[in-house]
């Protein structure tokens, strides 16, 4: 049960952590609204209130000295300058990391900590300091006794006489009596000596009082416990056989000022209390506070009713309502959905196998049949579908970090937050997105003097897109940095042996070198994007996701990486292709164009290569058999059709299949796990017949054949990745 | 799983003897999902010859390996006499091509007997242990080690 | 019947742990996920007891109370301010609004039932 709710803590701490993230970027944005403010407040305040309840005393600390500095900016005690606003970021993307230790079990960066706590304390002032380190205790100043320790019974008399104040607040006598007859055997006796005639009551006066006597193993701060709330609010005490005489005293001092007799005659009130409670006298009272008696609250009171107003306002624009609802049973749907298609094109398959006369009906049911599937398919799948907002705000952190590492300015800016893309592509997404924003940070935008130099902004801007693009979703890390060195990048793939020192190269080929495995354009490893790690780890990342990376660049202006990925992950649109007696799938969205094949198309390039003659332009032909190494190569006879696909640089190519059956929607099944990863190959799918086709990857098809030097390193990459 | 198969078990455990390329061997009988006759699988390009391909197994994609041709002996010519026995490894169903499935033995376990050393390493470190069963020696395979993990089966 | 608590937190952990612990002990369980809808949902649930945080969007902890107390309602029924701040000030602005009591956060079970008890009497 606790673990389950802890799952729940740290799921709210991810969304207390945007929303604080969102709010810290409009105060920076220059956003003056109260509610800002308070927002940012309540996410620290209720990850700090969370985190107590599981005992996470790092983040709980923290949280506490963020919440005061906050507290103070809320109050206005504190004016938020830039200085300050950097702090808070700082400490913002601090508490992100507790709460990723908290969960993850990782170490927290102590000397980060001390400073950032230290730099918080800066802003705190004495008074309040206090409270920082004030420890966390247990609620209600209450430690119940150990049950198993038979304890001295000692009896207590105690005496209570409520003001007509405490009736205001609610408490009733007759409740606390209760809670004290659980801590032993309690008797109660009624002083009414005080209730004046009839006529003589005053409405809400308070005239009764009660002498107990309680005999208990418990300790007299229990006793006190029960009090707690009506301290203040009543007249109290208490006393035991083992005080001392003076004390005795004092009490009898006491009784006697208020004119209590101390005869039994009193009418006693016989417990056991679990009986329904008597009518009190006081229920009757009215509940009232009067503002005089409180200085504060009139005042209060204007504030909070102004306040009220305004979050009402707030609230009639407010996020449409919103289900939660486990991944594990979207993901159970998705798969059902899945099979439902699958099944679709099985009953379609054998219904044309059918020797029946007349299958039209049949045809147009099963079309609807069809439509219905792919509804619920998208509609399923838009529920995983998230916006990539949160992504983007984590990147302006890495940004902010990466500037400080380097000691260069760099401001980012986010364009189309709002996009959905699936959870776990978004998921995925986090760290090669990371990767490229350090390295534009890192590589792309210039040291503030050379920009300055260059005519440029002090401050290097870095502008990161996302939007749907006919059915894909596409990415873009864009800097106005000094683009990329293509002589350097050249040099140093021929330097490590990536490419031939003779190798004529595009300037996107040479731009794109930087996804091979083994590249690295910083001479010393920087602190960033050193690690050892390049762009590779990149783009086999987005690889697995089915997506696609480039990097685009201008000298002087800027670099511009792209990612574009698929809308979903277990759906998608495939043509569906015969290669050498198997049956292939080719997704959709990367054919331009199928032609049947006949002799006049072909053409000889050399001694190897074949060229495809498209109305007047010709596009090198890739047999998509021998690429997968299903039989030798026979380019030069014509294939039955030509699949003309377009690559992400642009670059033209004909795949030559031995056929084409139809176009239909394919559930993708991952080989991740378990055939690893395949050349050529994407992923699979289930067909109508229950066999398994590959679901081909144009790209890396075409990438595999278009060149020796590229293919020689791709396979390479293959090879690293296989072992 | 060579100190479960040879120590814990005091008990008679239960095995599943078949033939690849017309020896014997056996794995626990706790370690097979289910047997299948073999169907024609799907072919993965540019694969080692000793995976076959992909099969579907209710809605699944699972590798299909050649034990044969995975313990160093000729490839088998798979028809429908064949089959493909289902296991789990790290919790994920994997096929093991055998030519055609013997019996069940019991045995217990004090009877394994360590693999004899031999020249050939790569099949010692297939096996780990050996049955005498009816004067036919029957290999226990190291499931473990055929495929330590799908994933490094290097394509 | 069972005791009826209307918890009032904008933090999903809290309620959910204190509907864990209230429901565990046998009360009835209602929640709301800020102050106005907290209040708005109070003649409904007719609560026998009123549980608030204080720090909330739309109406903090309060306006709660004063809405509860105020005439439009006219609320008898124990208020229990839930609080991380254990300052004296923070209790005395609660109480002056017309709170009952209050529980310190983090709580446990045992002092959550226990400041229930107090303000309620029977226990579920």
């Amino acid at each position: 049960m606790t673990g389950s709710i802890m799952d729940t803590f740290f799921e709210e701490c991810e969304e207390l952590l945007e929303a604080m993230d969102a709010g810290l970027a409009a105060i920076e944005e220059g956003d003056q609204d109260p509610e800002t403010v308070n927002a940012v407040f309540r996410a620290v305040h209720s990850i700090k209130g969370g985190a107590g309840a599981f005992g996470l005393d790092d983040l709980v600390a923290f949280a506490h000295n963020f919440e005061t500095v906050f507290d103070d900016v809320r109050s206005n005690k504190l004016q938020l300058d830039e200085k300050l606003i950097q702090l808070l970021f700082r400490a913002s993307d601090h508490l992100s990391d507790l709460v990723v230790c908290a969960r993850d079990g990782g170490q927290i960066d102590e000397a980060h900590h001390t400073v950032l706590i230290a730099a918080l304390a800066e802003y705190i002032d004495e008074e309040e300091e206090e409270l920082v380190f004030e420890p966390m205790g247990m609620g209600a100043a209450f430690e119940p006794a150990p049950l198993a320790e038979v304890q001295q019974e000692t009896s207590y008399d105690i005496r209570f006489h409520p003001l007509k104040e405490m009736f205001a607040t609610g408490n009733e006598p007759y409740f606390l009596f209760q809670a004290l007859a659980d801590l032993g055997t309690l008797s109660v006796k009624l002083d009414d000596s005080e209730l004046p005639g009839f006529d003589a009551m005053e409405d809400g006066e308070s005239y009764l009082s009660w002498e107990l006597t309680l005999v208990t193993g418990e300790s007299r701060s229990s006793i006190e416990a029960v009090f707690e709330f009506v301290e203040g609010l009543c007249e109290l005490s208490i006393s035991s056989e083992g005080d001392d005489a003076a004390e005795a005293d004092a009490l009898a001092a006491l009784n006697a000022a208020f004119g209590i007799p101390l005869a039994e005659d009193d009418a006693a009130v016989a417990l056991p209390l679990e009986q329904p409670a008597p009518e009190p006298v006081e229920a009757s009272a009215p509940a009232e506070v009067e503002a005089e008696e409180v200085p504060d609250s009139a005042e209060d009171a204007v504030v909070e009713k102004a306040a009220v107003a305004k979050k009402d306002a707030a609230k009639s624009s407010g996020p449409k309502p919103t289900l939660r609802v486990e991944l594990d049973r979207v993901d159970r749907l998705i798969n059902a959905v899945g099979e439902l298609i699958i099944n679709h094109s099985m009953l379609a398959q054998q219904i044309a196998n059918l020797d029946a006369s007349d299958t039209r009906d049949v045809e147009t049911e099963l079309e609807g049949f069809k439509n219905l599937a792919r509804d619920i398919q998208e509609g399923v799948m838009a529920i995983r579908a998230q916006p990539v907002k949160p992504l983007f705000q984590r990147m302006a952190r890495i940004v902010r970090e990466a500037s400080a590492a380097t000691g260069k300015t760099a401001k980012l800016i986010t364009i189309g937050e709002a996009t959905e893309v699936d959870k776990t592509v978004i998921e995925r997404l986090a760290d090669p997105l990371t990767h490229i924003l350090r390295n534009a940070v890192d590589h792309g935008i210039e040291a503030p003097e050379n920009r300055a130099a260059a005519g440029k902004d002090k401050a290097g801007e870095i502008r990161l897109t996302a939007a749907h693009r006919s059915g894909s979703v596409c990415i873009e890390v864009k800097d106005d940095g000094a683009g990329l060195n293509r002589k350097k990048i050249r040099q140093i793939a021929i330097d490590k042996g990536l490419i031939p020192a003779d190798a004529e190269l595009s300037d996107s080929e040479i731009d794109n070198l930087l996804f091979m495995p083994g590249f690295s354009t910083a001479k010393e490893i920087s602190n960033l994007s050193g690690r050892g790690v390049g762009l590779d780890v990149v783009k086999n990342a987005v690889t697995a996701l089915g997506g696609r990376v480039s990097i685009s660049s201008v000298p002087g202006e800027g670099s511009m990486f792209s990612i574009i990925l698929p809308l979903t992950l277990a759906v998608m649109d495939g043509m569906v292709v015969s290669v050498a007696g198997h049956t292939m799938v080719v997704p959709i969205t990367a054919i331009v164009e199928t032609m049947r094949g006949n002799e006049d198309m072909i053409n000889n390039l050399g001694s190897d290569g074949t060229l495809l003659s498209i109305r007047g332009s010709f596009v090198p032909i890739c047999d998509v058999a021998g690429s997968l190494g299903l039989r030798t190569s026979t380019t030069n006879e014509p294939a039955g059709v030509y699949l003309l696909v377009e690559t992400e640089n642009g670059d033209r190519c004909a795949l030559a299949v031995d056929d084409i059956h139809d176009q239909r929607q394919v559930v993708i099944k991952s080989l991740d796990g378990v055939c690893g990863n395949v050349p050529g190959v994407s992923a699979a799918t289930i067909l109508g017949d229950g066999k398994i086709a590959m679901i081909l990857d144009p790209e890396s098809i075409v990438t595999a054949s278009s060149s020796a030097a590229v293919f020689d390193t791709d396979r390479r990459m293959n090879n690293a990745i296989a072992s | 799983m060579q100190l479960q198969a040879e120590t814990k078990h005091t008990e008679h455990s239960e095995f599943v003897s078949f033939t690849v390329a017309g020896q014997a061997f056996c794995l626990q009988i706790t370690q097979i999902r289910e047997i299948r006759r073999w169907q024609p699988v799907t072919v993965l390009p540019h694969a080692p010859a000793d995976v076959l391909g992909v099969m579907n197994l209710r809605g699944a994609v699972i590798p299909i390996y050649d034990l044969s041709a995975r313990f160093g002996l000729q490839q088998t010519e798979a028809s429908e006499r064949n089959v493909v026995i289902v296991v789990s490894v790290n919790d994920k169903p994997v096929g093991l091509l055998a030519e055609s499935v013997s019996e069940i033995i019991s045995i217990d376990p004090d009877d394994i007997q360590e693999t004899p050393q031999v020249d050939s390493r790569n099949t010692m470190d297939f096996i780990q242990g050996i049955i005498s069963q009816n004067d036919e020696m029957v290999r226990i395979i190291n499931l473990n080690a055929v495929i330590s993990s799908p994933e490094q089966v290097s394509l | 019947m069972k005791t009826r608590v209307l918890a009032i937190d904008d933090s999903r952990t809290i309620r959910n742990l204190l509907a864990a612990c209230l429901e565990e002990a046998g009360f009835e369980y209602h929640s709301a996920v800020d102050g106005r809808e907290g209040v708005d949902a109070y003649p409904d649930v007719a609560p026998d007891v009123v549980i608030t945080d204080i720090n909330m969007p739309n109406l903090d902890g309060f306006g709660v109370i004063e809405e509860l107390r105020g005439e439009g309602i006219n609320s008898k029924v124990p208020i229990l301010v839930l609080t991380t701040e254990s300052s004296a000030d923070l209790k005395a602005r609660a109480r002056a609004a017309g709170a009952t009591g209050w529980i310190t956060k983090p709580f446990d079970d045992e002092s959550l039932i226990f400041a229930l008890k107090r303000v309620t009497g029977a226990v579920a």
